[in-house]
Parts: C-alpha cells; sequence; structure tokens
C-alpha cells in the first residue's frame, strides 16, 4: 500500500488533486452544507411555528411537537426509514448532478490549461510520459473525483442525522433506536459506491472526447467540444427533413452526442436499462424505482453492447488525446 | 547568406573536439513548418562539461533546435541526446536532463512545497534536502503559491529544483527574460557555483549575450537554420581578432580582408578578422578579442536586410 501511495502514478493523481481541490472537493462541501443549512433552518421554522400556534391554538394532545413525531413515527417505521433513504438519495443526487458539472470542465481543462499558461514546459521538463500524465487526468476524473463525493455525502448524511438527532433528543425522544438503528441508508450509500465503476466504465466516451478538445484546441475547448456533436446533429436532422440519407436521428441524438457529451453524468447508464424489456415490464413506478441503481442493475449494464462499443470509442479517443498531448508543438 | 559567415562555418577549427563523448550529436538535422523552415540539415556538436550559447537573431531555429533537443517536436534526420533518441525514449530521457524554457512556466497555483514533494515523488534523481538547502536563502516560504510570487522569485524556485535534479544536460532557453538585474546575475552566479561540474552540460539560448559571454565555454550560432559558427571560446580568441584603425591606415586594413567593418571614434574604424596574421594585425593599431556580440553582429550582419 505504501509503495502504491508513493508511486510516481499517485504523486499525478495527488498533482491532479492539488489543482482541483476547489472543484471536488470544495463544490461537494458546499453544495451538501447548503442542504443541511437548509434543513437546520427547516427544524428552526418548526420550532417556530409550534411556539407561535401553542400560545393560540389548540393542537391534538397539549400542542407537544414531541407527541407529535412520537405518534407519526411509531405508526410509520417504514415510513421513516423511507424517508431517511430519500435523504442519502438526495445527497447523493445532488452530488451526482455537482460532480457532472465538476468533471465536465475539469476535462475541458485538463489539458488545456497548461497549454494556455505554458506550464505544460515545466510539467514535460519531468520524466512522466504523456500515457501517464492523460491516464492520471482520466483516473481523476471517473475515480478520484467521484470517491471524494461520495465521501461527502456520507459525511454529510452524518451530519444531518447529527443534526436530526440533537432535535430529536430536544424533544425527549433517543434518536438511536430512531434515526440511528437502520442500515439501508448506508447499504444505500454503499451502492453508490459500488456505482463509481460502472459510471466510470460509461463515461468513457465523454471523457475521450473532451480530453481530446482539450488537447487539440488552440482555444475555447468547450465551444469545440459541445458545438461540433451539435451542430453535426442539428445537419443531420435537416438532412433527414430534406429525405436525404442520414444517421437515424435517435441513434444521432442519443449515442452520439448524447454519449459523447452527457456520459460523464453518474447514472446516466440507467436510461439505456430503462429502455430494457425486463424493466419495461415493471407495470409501477415504485417497483422500477426500487430497481434502480441495484447491483442486478449494475451487473445488467455491463452486458449491453452500449457500455463496452462506447467504451471502446472512449479508449480511442484518449489515446487520440494523448497522440496530440505528445506532439502538438506550439508553445 | 554572406560569405563571411560561410568561410567562417567551413573554418577547420571550429568544431569543437568532443567525438563519442557528445553529449548532443545532430546531423541533417530538419524541421519544416508550413510556411518556413526551422531547422534546414542542421549539423552540430555538444560536449560532455561544456556550457554552450545557442545563439541566434529570431526565427533563426534556436527554439527549434531546443525542442528537438528535448522531444517536444518531431523532426528529420539524426539526433542524439546522451545517446537517446528524444522523439522515442522521451520519459526516460528527461531523467538526465532538464530544462527552464522562458521564465514563469511553473504552474501559478502551485505552491512551493507542492511543487517540491511533486518532483520528489516523480524524479529519481532529485535531492529534496538540496533543493530545501537552496530555498533557504531564499525568501519564499513552504506555503506561498507561485501565483503570489514575483517573477524573480519564480525563478529562485525553477531554479532551486532544478539544482536538485542530478541531471547530466541542462537546457535553458531565455531563462532571464523579464527578470531585474540582480536576479539575472544571481541566477548565473548560483548555476557557477551551485550546479555546474565537468560532468554536466549546461545549454543555453539568450539574447542578452553580453551577460552570459564569461560563462560560456563553447559558441554556437545559428542562422537560418543552419550553424553558422561553432567554436571554443578559447579557439575563438586565437582565431579572431579586432583592430582599431586609424583613418589614415584604413585601405591596408580592407588589404588584409577583414570579416567585418565597422565606425568607431574619431574618424577611426574597427576591423574583425578571422584567422589573420597577428604580427600583420599589430601594426594597424591596437588588437583585441571581440566580444561575442560584435562577432554575433558582424557574422550575422545582413540577415535582416
Amino acid at each position: 500500500m505504501n509503495a502504491i501511495l508513493k508511486s510516481p502514478f499517485a504523486w499525478l493523481l495527488k498533482r491532479e488533486y492539488w489543482e482541483s481541490r476547489r472543484s471536488f472537493l470544495r463544490a461537494q462541501v458546499i453544495a451538501a452544507g447548503v442542504i443541511i443549512v437548509l434543513s437546520i433552518l427547516g427544524v428552526i421554522v418548526a420550532e417556530a411555528t409550534r411556539a407561535r400556534w401553542s400560545g393560540h391554538i389548540e393542537m391534538g394532545g397539549n400542542g407537544n411537537l414531541t407527541e407529535v413525531l412520537q405518534n407519526a413515527l411509531s405508526h410509520n417505521i417504514d415510513g421513516l426509514v423511507r424517508a431517511l433513504d430519500g435523504m442519502m438519495l438526495m445527497f447523493g443526487m445532488l452530488a451526482a448532478i455537482v460532480l457532472f458539472f465538476v468533471v465536465f470542465f475539469y476535462l475541458l481543462g485538463a489539458l488545456y490549461d497548461d497549454r494556455r499558461d505554458r506550464s505544460i514546459l515545466f510539467w514535460k521538463s519531468l520524466p512522466v510520459s504523456d500515457t501517464a500524465t492523460v491516464l492520471s487526468k482520466v483516473v481523476s476524473a471517473v475515480i478520484v473525483a467521484p470517491l471524494i463525493a461520495a465521501v461527502v455525502v456520507l459525511a454529510a448524511y452524518i451530519v444531518q442525522q447529527i443534526v436530526m438527532s440533537l432535535w430529536f433528543a430536544a424533544h425527549g425522544l433517543n434518536p438511536f433506536p430512531l434515526l440511528w438503528a437502520h442500515v439501508s441508508p448506508f447499504s444505500t450509500w454503499l451502492h453508490m459506491l459500488a456505482m463509481i465503476p460502472v459510471n466510470a466504465l460509461w463515461a468513457l466516451p465523454t471523457v475521450g472526447w473532451l480530453l481530446l478538445w482539450s488537447a487539440v484546441a488552440r482555444s475555447k475547448p468547450f465551444l469545440w467540444a459541445v458545438a461540433v456533436p451539435i451542430v453535426a446533429g442539428v445537419l443531420n436532422f435537416w438532412v433527414q427533413l430534406l429525405g436525404m440519407p442520414h444517421v437515424d436521428v435517435r441513434f444521432m441524438w442519443g449515442d452520439l452526442v448524447g454519449r459523447s457529451l452527457l456520459s460523464v453524468m453518474p447514472g446516466s447508464w440507467m436510461a439505456v436499462y430503462a429502455n430494457a424489456p425486463d424493466i419495461a415490464r415493471l407495470a409501477n413506478m415504485d417497483e422500477a424505482n426500487r430497481h434502480v441503481g441495484t447491483y442486478g442493475m449494475m451487473y445488467h449494464a455491463f452486458a449491453t453492447p452500449e457500455m463496452w462499443i462506447g467504451a471502446i470509442v472512449g479508449i480511442a479517443l484518449i489515446a487520440a488525446a494523448t497522440w496530440f498531448r505528445r506532439w502538438r508543438d506550439e508553445v | 547568406m554572406n560569405v563571411a559567415a560561410e568561410a567562417v562555418a567551413e573554418h577547420p577549427a571550429s568544431r569543437p573536439a568532443s567525438g563519442q563523448d557528445a553529449v548532443v550529436h545532430a546531423r541533417g538535422l530538419t524541421k519544416r513548418y508550413k510556411n518556413a523552415v526551422a531547422l534546414d540539415g542542421t549539423n552540430f556538436e555538444i560536449g560532455r562539461g561544456r556550457i554552450v550559447g545557442l545563439i541566434g537573431p529570431n526565427g533563426a531555429g534556436k527554439t527549434t533546435a531546443l525542442k528537438a533537443i528535448l522531444g517536444l517536436t518531431d523532426f528529420e534526420g539524426e539526433l542524439s541526446v546522451l545517446g537517446m533518441d528524444p522523439r522515442r525514449e522521451r520519459p526516460l530521457l528527461m531523467r538526465e536532463v532538464c530544462f527552464i524554457a522562458d521564465v514563469a512556466t511553473l504552474p501559478r497555483w502551485i505552491r512551493v512545497q507542492e511543487a517540491i514533494d511533486f518532483v520528489a515523488g516523480v524524479h529519481p534523481r532529485f535531492d529534496r534536502a538540496k533543493c530545501e538547502r537552496f530555498l533557504a536563502r531564499t525568501k519564499l516560504t513552504a506555503n506561498q503559491k507561485v501565483r503570489e510570487m514575483s517573477k524573480g522569485m519564480i525563478v529562485q524556485l525553477h531554479l532551486a529544483i532544478v539544482m536538485a535534479i542530478d541531471a547530466r544536460l541542462l537546457v535553458l532557453d531565455e531563462p532571464t527574460l523579464g527578470l531585474d538585474i540582480l536576479y539575472r546575475k544571481q541566477f548565473y552566479q548560483s548555476l557557477l557555483e551551485d550546479y555546474f561540474d565537468e560532468d554536466k552540460t549546461i545549454l543555453i539560448t539568450t539574447h542578452q549575450v553580453e551577460e552570459v559571454e564569461h560563462i560560456l565555454t563553447d559558441l554556437l550560432f545559428i542562422r537560418d537554420g543552419k550553424i553558422a559558427l561553432s567554436t571554443t571560446m578559447e579557439e575563438m580568441g586565437a582565431r579572431f581578432a579586432e583592430v582599431l584603425v586609424n583613418a589614415d591606415q584604413v585601405e591596408a586594413a580592407r588589404a588584409l580582408k577583414p570579416v567585418d567593418e565597422r565606425a568607431a571614434v574619431f574618424g577611426k574604424s574597427i576591423f574583425l578578422y578571422d584567422s589573420a596574421d597577428p604580427e600583420q594585425l599589430a601594426q594597424l593599431g591596437e588588437v583585441k578579442r571581440p566580444s561575442v556580440s560584435d562577432l554575433f553582429v558582424a557574422i550575422m550582419k545582413g540577415t535582416y536586410a
């Protein structure tokens, strides 16, 4: 383990983290922090409302929130578990959205920013191959950043639980059997963790596409990376309207444009799975939702051709980006 | 190309003795860009333990030559650096070669401590203690970010890192551009005192010829992608001579086929000679060794014409 942490590649990853800790870590902490602050405000509002009402309105019992809570909880422990689960999912989904933007722009800048400020000349003065450099950026985008996000999600959930525990305790309720005894939210978190490799493999076409423009563009890699597929999609659509030979429009937008720009969205592979016959059979949404993110679903995603064709294209794009990183000669 | 430069390049003594000891060995080095030829079948050699100035006007191919040596660009021809091909063996080569290209190429977000940790992590020949010793002489602090430093401080940091790497070839491309005079002097002083030894080789390009003149052991003048002069400083002193000639002696001076002639004060002229007879020159007037910049100007005459 120690040897791994001290290997040159580990230092490349640390380097990426140092440069991007603002987005990798801080953006996630801020996003989760906003939710926690909101829920604290929610508690304060609830308390303030109770204080006002208890003076004027006769509530069930003697207007005691403790009783209200107690009643609600004792009757519906299932609902509580689902709410706790939902809390974890909410942190997770928020982190996923933040992660999408963070990783998208990280990749666009990964091989571009140091060309712009000429610090590439410093990096290239060290005995590090361009392949290792590019790989360190891929790993940072699809493994390191999601892992950091997952840790922040877990920490945020725990902080949230502590806030709720204090609130419960203030009302004389023991938070441990209520809030902490349920493992379900933690297994939801383990699912999120287990999803990282699936997300990573699925993200490769977007990773490659963005890195390629990052390595190639003389300026404005964002514009190139986004405009090229979208313009191609629109042109293809017009050609189709004119009745001339064209690429299937669904394939064009979904598999070409979508995969080249949006695959870094965690869990976006589920869209493919949603079309699969065995989930279409699931009658109600509830059942389908419960299926989302299960290990079976991840296993299934690995069996789709979309996953592997995308990965191969992604690897080819990453190889092209590496070539440009090696030979692009402009500084 | 002017006649003088041609003659100079072909002079038999103009090849530094290096042979198999060569750190850099280039034969027929050629690099074409879309609209221009940057290197035109260039041949040169750089020996071990030398401090070589690669000097030429803008656009002469200096930077391209350095980029070829550092494996940053593709090229035609034959080039070996420390016995390696920079195109194929770049990562390995960079263990033995260091370079400072321009000032301020350190990433702006990095902290002093991070820079040291990173280089120590990826460079097997980096000596952290040595680097920290160099840094202790400066005002830099471990937590300082490059973006908070002046240009001079950035160069101090870069130099401290590079000098702590036990490399065999150090390439400096305009290393002191934009620095004030104190930092410039200190820069070369440190290199000589704390870094250079007979196993190391330094290759410098700079426009500020005067400030490296006294530390160079070899000169390479490059012009239009070709080497216009390759000589050691001792040979240069023996070969070239400058004579301050009174107005009445000018015709006699011209008869000795000077490489260059320029006006001086009081109606006198300065003539530059290549391999002339010292006794004959002494009769014309006061003889001295030309400065590198005067020699450069003489050989490059007509470049921008």
